[in-house]
């Protein structure tokens, strides 16, 4: 039997880019907090002390602030007519478990999303008609737009001290930043980092060919900076080790340097760590939540009763605990009826290596997403006509530290062992770099999030499902800012290139990125959506979702800082209309 | 896990024919030559004994829990069998192919002969009775890898020789920020390890991170 425990006013599950965001938030409006996290407490000094964070093996394998997969996995397929099987072992993404979750391990790349990503689906029909959207295509209008968000990519980009280059300041192009961005009420909290050698030869190339390179915006920071919540965060000493992993500086923005400490100080808030959250409890007329229910280190049962109930998870256990508590109808793929599970997607990618013979690029000196883009070919940045896929990709170059096991590269042709492969690998590491083609992700019918039938947790529990296989318009439009990105290393007369695109099926064995989104989209009409633009639960008025799962399709840019915006606004929202006067808001 | 880097690795979990098989193996796949020292010297096998022994090779962190059909390849690892229990079902049953074809071990062919063992392990025109060949040459060709570019406290990499190699500096100075504007000018240091540090190898500046020696020119290349 559950033990009762006494109530609070929100109680939030998980503590990652959301929970941690949405807990201050909430303690700082007077509301006795409880966050509950399945994994275990961090703390960075201790934890992420030098000099074991500059571990590759550890932080490609077996970290245990990766998801501990022998406790709960998820099971995937690729389309509906396949049996799903359990991912036994990490591979194409990398969930977090642990105080901080998942942006423990960020690399820092901090992007607005164009305002054309809030409203992709429309723009598109207005621009091109209605058969620019594939057939079996739901991606769909977010149900807010970039201008109500700006204030809190604003707030976020504050917390998280990104380093930056504005574009678009009030509609005014600026010299130097990313003329396709939204236009943002003032300049990034942080200035722009140097661009590296790799960099500078990308953006010089792009120049020539009449594109406008910037720097990426970062939250490695690029000075010592102070955020609003009065946290110190040290700057970025460009060692490398970034990417899945932790950072020994505090350099790194993540929720363990810019909100949690704060957090820990705060007497109306507890965070409760290794208490994994099972369900959301509904009163009988199931229109109310009543709170969680969670299992503590020792498998203890408890009921957390709360007047709001935060999910702030990962995109996977949003929605995973949606519906094992029944909130939201689950999507039927068949019918194309329900919201929960609806619109999962991911992000696509390319990438165009270049191999010289007389170069040093160093490529062990990285820090964060440091890098050079160019926004041509994103979005709605170009004219489709004539084309045959709608969306897009943004093309950079970034170090994050070329890290021997995972980035010793070798021309295509290259045997992958014996001595012609160590021969080009002790040619090539240091004379080699890559031009990323980060593409969008559009949401299609087969694509969806369920309950497995057949495999369970450790407590169990249904695992979630994933069925999941590139479109078409994926494909294409890869292979085509691909060739773009082609060009411009053949500016940089490369002795070799490779070339990968999105093609074939998509394979959940090689490492692409954290970035699965969606599942429980926001939207302005609960037929299609499962929450509303607050990320209130259409159907039970005291559940907000946020995260990822949000996300009624993917941008190509990396998800991060819409996420924890999405936490600003909510918390915003909540703190201004829905304390006043709780109850549906949409 | 941690070892020192001259003392001789005692080997716990493979026995000694499976470590003169992967000693041989690894001296296909990355061999020794005029670059340097290969797979073998750099302590491969060892890393993988350690490996097997670790969370790891028993996938202590990984889902274990049945049915097991047969996915396709797009569906990731879904053998019953454990890291630990597929080396010693595949180095067992890649050596009776190799009894039946050549009459010798592994160990024992020669190179040219080996390396078309590996081929048909890779390709999986060599069939293993209890477990898929290309599965376990995954595994090895991986492990490998590891072993030869993870830092040297998991026991492979042994005095930095993968890191030395490619030159790569291994745990990284904190004055990274002043050579931003070098471009095009190969850093090149002797490499620190984790290893290095724990044993108090190296000097450290007041964060704890390596102050680097930076190679001559001779040394260079």
């Amino acid at each position: 039997m559950a033990t009762k425990l006494k109530p609070v006013d929100a109680v939030i599950v998980g503590t990652g880019v959301v929970g941690s965001i949405m807990a201050k938030e909430l303690a700082d409006a007077g509301l006795k907090v409880v966050a509950l996290e399945r994994g275990r407490m961090i703390d960075p000094q201790h934890d992420f002390a030098v000099p074991s964070t500059y571990d590759e093996l550890k932080f490609d394998r077996f970290s245990d602030i990766f998801q501990d997969l022998s406790r709960e996995t998820l099971t995937f397929r690729n389309s509906p007519g396949e049996r799903a099987l359990p991912m036994r072992e990490m591979g194409s993404f990398k969930p977090g478990e642990a105080v901080g979750g998942t942006a423990l391990h960020w690399s820092t790349h901090a992007r607005r999303f164009l305002p054309w990503d809030f409203e992709a689906r429309s723009r598109t029909v207005e621009r091109y008609g209605k058969g620019m959207i594939p057939e079996n295509c739901t991606s769909q209008d977010w149900g807010i737009t970039y201008e109500e968000l700006e204030p809190y990519y604003d707030q976020f980009e504050h917390l998280y001290g990104v380093g930056g280059k504005a574009g678009n300041l009030d509609g005014v192009i600026q010299e130097g930043g990313n003329p396709f961005e939204g236009p943002r009420s003032r300049e990034y909290p942080n200035p722009p980092s140097p661009m590296s050698y790799a960099g500078t030869m990308f953006a010089t190339a792009c120049a020539e060919l009449g594109y406008k390179p910037h720097v990426n915006p970062i939250a490695a920071q690029t000075q010592a900076y102070t955020n609003p919540y009065k946290l110190m965060l040290g700057q970025c000493i460009r060692g490398g080790f970034c990417t899945s992993h932790a950072c020994s500086q505090g350099a790194k923005a993540n929720p363990s340097t810019t909100v949690i400490p704060a957090l820990l100080k705060q007497e109306n808030c507890e965070i409760r760590p290794l208490s994994n959250v099972i369900r959301v409890n509904l009163d009988s007329d199931r229109k109310r939540a009543t709170g969680v229910t969670y299992l503590d280190a020792s498998g203890r049962e408890f009921e957390q009763p709360a007047d709001i109930v935060v999910l702030g998870a990962y995109t996977f256990n949003n929605v995973r605990l949606m519906l094992l508590s029944g909130i939201g109808a689950p999507y039927d793929p068949v019918a194309n009826r329900g919201v929960v599970g609806r619109n999962y997607s991911y992000q696509s990618h390319g990438r165009v290596t270049m191999f010289f013979e007389e170069k040093a690029f160093n490529p062990f000196m990285g820090g964060g997403a440091r890098g050079t883009a160019i926004d041509e070919f994103n979005g709605d940045n170009f004219d489709h006509s004539g084309l045959d896929f709608f969306g897009g990709a943004y093309v950079n170059v970034a170090s994050a530290g070329a890290l021997p096991i995972r980035s010793t590269t070798v021309p295509a042709g290259t045997p992958k062992w014996g001595s012609e492969w160590k021969r080009a690998a002790a040619h090539y590491y240091q004379r080699n770099f890559s031009i990323r083609v980060g593409g969008g992700c559009q949401s299609y019918r087969q694509n969806y999030l369920d309950l497995d039938p057949t495999y369970r947790d450790a407590n169990g529990l249904p695992l979630l499902r994933m069925t999941f296989d590139w479109g078409e318009n994926e494909r294409k439009s890869i292979d085509w800012v691909t060739g773009k990105a082609e060009e411009i290393a053949k500016a940089m007369n490369p002795s070799r290139m490779n070339t990968s695109g999105q093609h074939g099926h998509y394979d959940i064995v090689p490492y692409q990125s954290t970035h699965n989104i969606g599942g429980a989209a926001m939207g302005a009409d609960p037929a299609t959506s499962a929450v509303n633009k607050y990320l209130q639960s259409w159907d039970v008025s005291n559940v907000f979702v946020i995260g990822g799962s949000a996300f009624p399709q993917n941008a190509a840019y990396p998800p991060t800082q819409t996420i924890g915006t999405l936490a600003c606004w909510a918390a915003d929202n909540i703190r201004g209309t829905y304390l006043k006067r709780p109850g549906p808001m949409a | 896990m941690q070892e020192s880097a001259e003392a001789p690795h005692v080997f716990n979990y493979l026995t000694q024919p499976e470590v003169r098989f992967l000693d041989a193996a690894a001296a296909r796949l990355i061999p020794a030559d005029d670059l340097g020292p290969g797979g073998k010297e750099a302590g491969v096998s060892a890393y993988i004994d350690n490996q097997l022994n670790s969370v790891w090779g028993s996938h202590g962190r990984n889902y274990r829990s049945g049915p097991w059909p047969e996915g396709t390849p797009y569906q990731g690892f879904q053998s019953r069998l454990t890291p630990r229990e597929i080396y010693r079902a595949a180095i067992r049953e890649t050596n009776v192919h190799c009894l039946k074809q050549y009459q010798k071990a592994f160990e024992f062919l020669g190179p040219r002969e080996q390396d078309d063992v590996l081929k048909g392990l890779e390709s999986g025109t060599i069939e293993l009775s209890s477990v898929s060949s290309k599965l376990f040459f995954g595994l090895l060709i991986r492990n490998t890898m590891e072993g030869f570019f993870a830092d040297p406290i998991y026991g492979g990499n042994r005095d930095k020789v993968g890191w030395k190699l490619i030159g790569f500096p291994g745990v990284p100075p904190s004055n990274y920020n002043d050579l931003i504007d070098e471009h095009n000018v190969p850093y090149r240091v002797e490499p620190v390890s984790i290893l290095d540090i724990r044993q108090g190898k190296v000097q450290l500046d007041a964060q704890g991170l390596p102050k680097h020696v930076r190679l001559k020119d001779a040394e260079q290349e």
